[in-house]
């Protein structure tokens, strides 16, 4: 029963490792096709001078920082004053905006854009994306430093307070040095799944505002390049990197 | 009489550390029996390879003279009641009771579990769940869903540990009653000497993996085999190589005629309630503890005093 | 007024414009007109709610809420024993956990990319077959709903393990030893002892796999090629190409309801309200 069930957690694990892999592999193979044909880097000379994957890259990182920047800012104060005391109403629409299905978050923005753009004279644009993408991490930053306030002291504030701190000098000098690894941890975590998102961002980008899931999605869709493979590589190590930074934080 | 269990030279070893090494005991049917032994002694590992948790790495097994070694836990004609209770806690009282029942089967299933319910005295809780129950009553649960199944062999780890004191003691009669009316062997660990003193009808005592003695409460507290045993059971006064217990120790003023005694200072009295421990320092070095009688006035503290015993009460090993 | 007031000032500010109001306009064109060039109009209408019941949207629907169901149940499958084996590692627990975890956090478009590179007509098994001469031409392995189901599973499963395992590692290790104690063998455990404590992390799991499998638009799109139509492409499509706002409005929010319906279905499941 045991053994059994080691074969099968060892099976399980190349089946989500193996595609991976193998995209990765393929990255560096010599020919376009995929039959090995030699080591080479050419995928990734050319990955590196595409302009289109280069603008892409600068918008999503653009995107990534700022909305990741805004959306800590804005979900550890809220997780901070849900600490304090429940707030069941803005918890609720957190919670909704998990469990509300990408597309619809997408359609529902794109929809109050338009409608907002009668009164005034903007269009799509960057801007778009990081005001869509910093209402859907709130959510998981709030998530991740709430978890870390559950067990942090609350009588280490009522000690800053009794010693003359406002609540605001408290939550500066008192609790925010002390959850800030999670902080740190939840802005990664922000940072990754704006840089990851497609769905919402296709839907509310400005047409020359391309990111770069949305120029790898144009390519995978006119067919498979070896260049996709190169750029998906990279991507996987980055974000793996910053992965294990975050958990290292969040273990902190 | 026949063995119901029987273990030939067992031993556990784990990466560097052997924790049960070369055990041999034979167990007759309808005792309780206790395993006594300070913590990481190897007692618990043992009852582990009993139950099937655990595979011995050398030596054999048989229950019932049947060797069980290889054999997993729900082939073995024995029960265990665990130190935590294991109690299912998505089942109620009687369901937790009637669960070995319904693996073998049993057309009575139902009957034999509320009748298993009634020996414990928890008729009336049939339909709680362990989480509404207290910690006696978990215990009690525990116990019957084992005897229900009529095992050769009842185990119990440490299953007084969790309880209140005052419970502790109360359950030591119930368990040793119950033992005597289902005339089913029990083997009980714990670490508690008063504990194994108290019910067994044999005991062994563990220690770093080895059974250092086995025998009956009164051999064993008596006529202790090592200074390991002798210490766990109980204090004792050291003089020379003599080990003296502290209710075989007198105090005195003057040094008693054709006794060994020595001399002594006291350092302090502690009152227990129905005895007083008057603690004194002895001139050639090291302490001693003396008991007398609650209603004792001397010996008070920064007295010279002799302590004295007779040779008879005298430890001697070697 | 107080501190904590101006600490939740800006997530609700935020929330309030640009995730509830966004939410209300979707109800609001739900139910008016289709403008002439995309847009929406007066007069007031149910009739977008009323074209869902056509017989071609209803099969969306259906396939969608099917094909969910049936990675939910796949995910189960798999992702149970993943789970329980990972509970079991003992000190490598950790270790198991965050290599199931790690693909999981690597790009969700790369991940589906994947599978259109393995699996596409010129693609690995594709190639591999034909090179081992086993095949002649290619096997029609992507744009059909097993790809799009691969790929809602292997994108989905670890939604799956991870509450499993959680529910799993809180059990107590004597009550698996229990059972066995008191005669049952290993498949009896599972079905009496493990399986009902670890229902509610069960439901938890399904929720978790079956709401964003219900709403997927990527996987569909990019392994279905079209042909694999799920209500997020539907939707999507409302608002891009066919430019029918009111329409595409009105099955977002029969999207959201069924979600909603789905997650108090399991919430409510006896397993569940036990350990509540």
């Amino acid at each position: 029963m045991s053994r059994a069930l080691s074969v099968y957690a060892a099976a399980a694990l190349v089946f989500l490792h193996a595609p991976l892999v193998v995209l990765v592999l393929f990255s560096f193979n010599g020919g376009r096709f995929t039959v090995w044909e030699g080591f080479s880097l050419r995928w990734y000379q050319a990955a590196v001078s595409d302009p289109q994957l280069a603008e892409g890259l600068v918008n999503s990182l653009l995107i990534a920082v700022v909305a990741g920047v805004l959306s800590t800012v804005i979900g550890t104060l809220a997780a901070y004053g849900m600490w304090r005391r429940a707030s069941p109403v803005l918890s609720g629409a957190l919670y909704l905006s998990l469990v509300t299905p990408e597309i619809v978050t997408g359609v529902s923005l794109l929809a109050l854009f338009q409608w907002a753009f009668r009164f005034l004279h903007l269009q799509l644009g960057l801007y778009t994306v990081v005001i869509a993408h910093v209402a859907f991490s709130i959510a998981y930053v709030t998530i991740v430093v709430s978890s870390r306030l559950r067990s942090y002291d609350r009588t280490l504030e009522e000690a800053a307070m009794d010693l003359g701190a406002t609540e605001w000098g408290a939550f500066r000098r008192v609790t925010l040095p002390s959850i800030a690894p999670a902080v740190a941890a939840a802005g990664l975590l922000a940072l990754v799944v704006s840089f990851d998102d497609y769905v919402i961002t296709s839907l509310v980008a400005g047409v020359d505002s391309q990111t770069l899931p949305m120029v790898i999605y144009a390519m995978a869709r006119r067919g498979v390049s070896p260049v996709v493979n190169a750029v998906s590589a990279l991507i996987v190590v980055a974000f793996g990197a910053v992965i294990v930074v975050a958990e290292r934080l969040q273990k902190r | 009489m026949e063995a119901v269990l029987e273990l030939r030279a067992i031993a556990k070893e784990y990466t560097g550390h052997r924790a049960v090494d070369n055990v041999s005991l034979r167990l007759e049917r309808g005792g309780f029996y206790c395993l006594l032994g300070p913590s990481g002694c190897g007692k618990t590992t043992t009852l582990r390879m009993v139950g099937g948790f655990e595979q011995p790495t050398s030596g054999e097994i048989l229950l019932g003279g049947a060797t069980v070694t290889g054999l997993r836990p729900w082939q073995r004609d024995v029960s265990t009641v665990f130190q935590n209770y294991a109690l299912f806690p998505h089942l109620t009282a009687l369901r937790n009771i009637e669960f070995g029942l319904r693996e073998r089967r049993a057309a009575d299933a139902r009957e034999k579990a509320l009748r298993a319910l009634e020996l414990v005295q928890l008729s009336a809780k049939r339909d709680s769940l362990p989480a509404q129950l207290s910690g006696g009553e978990k215990q009690r649960v525990a116990l019957a869903r084992s005897l229900v199944l009529e095992p050769q062999l009842l185990l119990l780890d440490e299953p007084l540990a969790a309880l209140d004191p005052r419970l502790r003691k109360a359950m030591r009669a119930e368990l040793k009653a119950m033992q005597r009316k289902t005339g089913i062997t029990f083997l009980f660990v714990t670490h508690d000497q008063e504990e194994a003193l108290s019910m067994s009808d044999k005991m062994a005592v563990m220690n770093k993996g080895r059974i250092e003695q086995f025998g009956t409460p009164e051999e064993v507290y008596l006529r202790p085999s090592t200074a390991f045993v002798a210490g766990f059971l109980g204090a004792i006064n050291w003089f020379g190589k003599a080990g003296v217990r502290p209710e075989a120790t007198r105090v005195a003023y003057t040094a008693p005629e054709g006794l060994p005694a020595r001399r002594g200072t006291v350092e302090s009295r502690l009152f227990l309630g129905n005895c007083i421990h008057v603690h004194a320092r002895l001139a050639e070095g090291g302490q001693a503890i003396c008991e007398v009688a609650r209603d004792e006035r001397q010996f008070t503290e920064g007295e010279e005093v002799w302590l004295h015993w007779h040779p008879a009460d005298e430890l001697r090993f070697e | 007024m107080n501190t904590r007031w101006w600490f939740l000032l800006p997530a609700r500010v935020w929330t309030a414009l640009f995730l509830l109001a966004p939410l209300g306009i979707v109800g609001a064109y739900s139910v008016l007109t289709r403008g002439d060039y995309g847009g929406v109009e007066a007069p007031w209408t149910m009739e977008s709610y009323t074209r869902l019941i056509d017989p071609l949207y209803l099969a969306i629907l259906w396939r969608s809420v099917w094909m969910a169901t049936l990675s939910t149940v796949l995910c189960a499958l798999l992702g149970f024993p993943l789970a329980l084996f990972i509970a079991r590692a003992g000190r490598r627990k950790n270790l198991w956990l965050q290599l199931v975890l790690l693909p999981f956090w690597t790009s969700f478009l790369v991940r589906t990319y994947a599978w259109l590179f393995i699996l596409r007509d010129t693609g690995l098994v594709n190639t591999v077959l034909q090179r081992l001469h086993v095949i002649r031409t290619p096997l029609p392995l992507l744009y059909n709903d097993g790809a799009v189901l691969l790929g809602l599973v292997y994108s989905f499963l670890p939604f799956f393990v991870l509450p499993v395992y959680a529910a799993l590692e809180r059990l107590d290790g004597s009550l698996a030893e229990a059972a066995a104690d008191l005669g049952a063998r290993p498949l009896s455990t599972l079905r009496r002892v493990i399986l009902p404590l670890s229902a509610p992390g069960i439901a938890a799991g399904c929720v978790l796999v079956f709401i964003p499998c219900l709403g997927s638009y990527l996987t569909p799109d990019l392994l279905g090629g079209g042909k694999t139509v799920m209500v997020g492409n539907l939707i999507q499509n409302q608002f891009t190409t066919a430019r029918d706002w009111p329409f595409g409005s009105a099955t977002s929010l029969v999207l959201m309801l069924v979600s909603a319906l789905a997650l108090l279905m399991m919430m409510r499941s006896p397993a569940t309200k036990e350990m509540l």
